[in-house]
């Protein structure tokens, strides 16, 4: 069983816990690392907020967090949307330390589920849903109608703007679940393959050289996948939040 | 990545191959990891967005208010420290000029105390040199009469001796001044 790369996504009861409506809501793995996740980022920031005026070097940690997402946030959607700011901050914090938490071998990825993604994704798609609509009302609908075009037009403009709002959800979650899961499955199957020419004996022993280059760039490169999908979330977010402020395109 | 964990049974196996071989797809999980990330996330979002975000961006905002504080008193005090160095300018331009007024009105005073000393010891010499040309005038004048007489003495002296004849000094001034005409 060994030899399986998807056993590292199993999803496994750690403790039973009574069910909701039908559902099982048991502490599983995937609980437990988004548990820890959520503690890490906690413990983290919190030795980061200390509040002084010279900062030692946790605090410019968390000053240049701080300011790297309010930044991101101000330049990609505006100062006005600063009030989002706690929610960008923890959905690319949360994302990078899963990925990150994920890294460690016997770790589990949360991220690299698709319920997670999809979950983080409806966040954010009823962030901007929510909010369009509660600051400009029913004008809100009109970012699937961008205003000055011929009327013919809109009956392809409008399908089109519905479709294109709606994929956001499911490339949002798809990037991060697929990018996630592919190299965590490649990294496995790495693996496997040195395990394989390690035990085979002979000159393969000496081959299996190739594969743990191969592996220790892979894992190099999902450390920077780990930063960049945490960043591609929270930048898309940002973007799409846009859509609250700017009905009138 | 590396976690090598035995199936826990073969139902187990049984659902993945139904879906693929993918335990994302096992839909049975998604209510427990939502509920469980809207937990996690939940509290995460909760804290962070309560106590520790506001702490962190007030110490930024702190600092930066703090040097922005800074920066306006030391421009204050730049401005004060010009308005200081054009006061000093001004004072020293005052002072010199006063100097320079001072030295002016001395050296005005001086001057016109010279050329009155000056015209006054001139009118002075001018009034001797006037006086003893005068004189000089006088002694000359003088000597000029007498000169007649002298002149007339010693033609009476050059006459007595060279014919015998004596004459007085009326004399020889009477024929000295008939032959004159």
């Amino acid at each position: 069983m060994a030899n399986d790369p998807m056993q590292q996504f199993k999803i496994e009861k750690i403790f039973d816990l009574p069910t909701i409506a039908g559902h099982d809501i048991s502490f599983t793995n995937s609980s437990l690392w988004m548990a820890l996740t959520a503690l890490g980022v906690m413990i983290f920031f919190a030795l980061t907020a200390k509040g002084k005026l010279i900062p030692g070097r946790m605090q410019s940690l968390g000053e240049i967090s701080h300011e790297f997402i309010a930044n991101m946030l101000k330049d990609t959607t505006g100062p006005e949307a600063i009030k989002f700011f706690p929610y960008i901050f923890s959905i690319f914090f949360f994302i990078l330390f899963a990925n990150l938490l994920g890294m460690n071998p016997y770790a589990f990825t949360s991220t690299s589920h698709l319920a997670v993604s999809v979950a983080l994704a409806l966040f954010t798609i009823g962030l901007v849903v929510v909010a369009g609509i509660v600051k400009n009302g029913l004008r809100w609908f009109k970012i699937f109608a961008p205003a000055g075009l011929p009327l013919p037009v809109y009956f392809l403009i409008v399908p089109i703007e519905i479709i294109s709002f709606l994929s956001r959800p499911v490339t949002l979650s798809v990037r991060l679940f697929a990018n996630m899961t592919a190299g965590h499955v490649m990294l496995k199957i790495f693996a496997i393959f040195i395990a394989y020419l390690m035990s085979s004996g002979g000159w393969k022993i000496f081959a299996a050289i190739v594969p743990i280059v191969g592996t220790t760039a892979i894992v190099a490169l999902e450390f920077l996948v780990a930063g960049l999908q945490a960043f591609v979330f929270a930048i898309l977010t940002c973007v799409y939040l846009n859509d609250v402020y700017h009905v009138d395109h | 990545m590396a976690a090598e964990k035995p199936h826990a049974d073969a139902s187990h196996v049984a659902t993945e191959a139904a879906s693929g071989g993918m335990p994302q797809f096992e839909m049975s999980t998604w209510v427990g990891q939502f509920f469980w990330l809207i937990v996690t996330f939940g509290v995460m979002y909760f804290i962070l967005s309560k106590f520790i975000l506001p702490k962190i961006g007030q110490g930024l905002t702190d600092r930066g208010d703090r040097i922005a504080d800074d920066l306006d008193e030391a421009s204050r005090m730049q401005q004060q420290a010009t308005q200081a160095q054009a006061d000093y300018e001004r004072a020293l331009a005052d002072a010199k000029a006063k100097a320079h007024n001072i030295a002016e009105t001395t050296r005005k005073s001086v001057d016109e105390e010279i050329s009155a000393e000056a015209d006054a010891s001139e009118d002075a010499f001018a009034r001797k040199q006037a006086d003893a040309d005068a004189r000089i005038h006088k002694i000359k004048t003088a000597a000029l009469g007498k000169i007649d007489d002298v002149a007339a003495d010693t033609v009476g002296e050059i006459i007595a001796k060279i014919a015998g004849v004596k004459s007085t000094t009326a004399s020889v001034k009477a024929a000295i001044t008939s032959v004159k005409g």
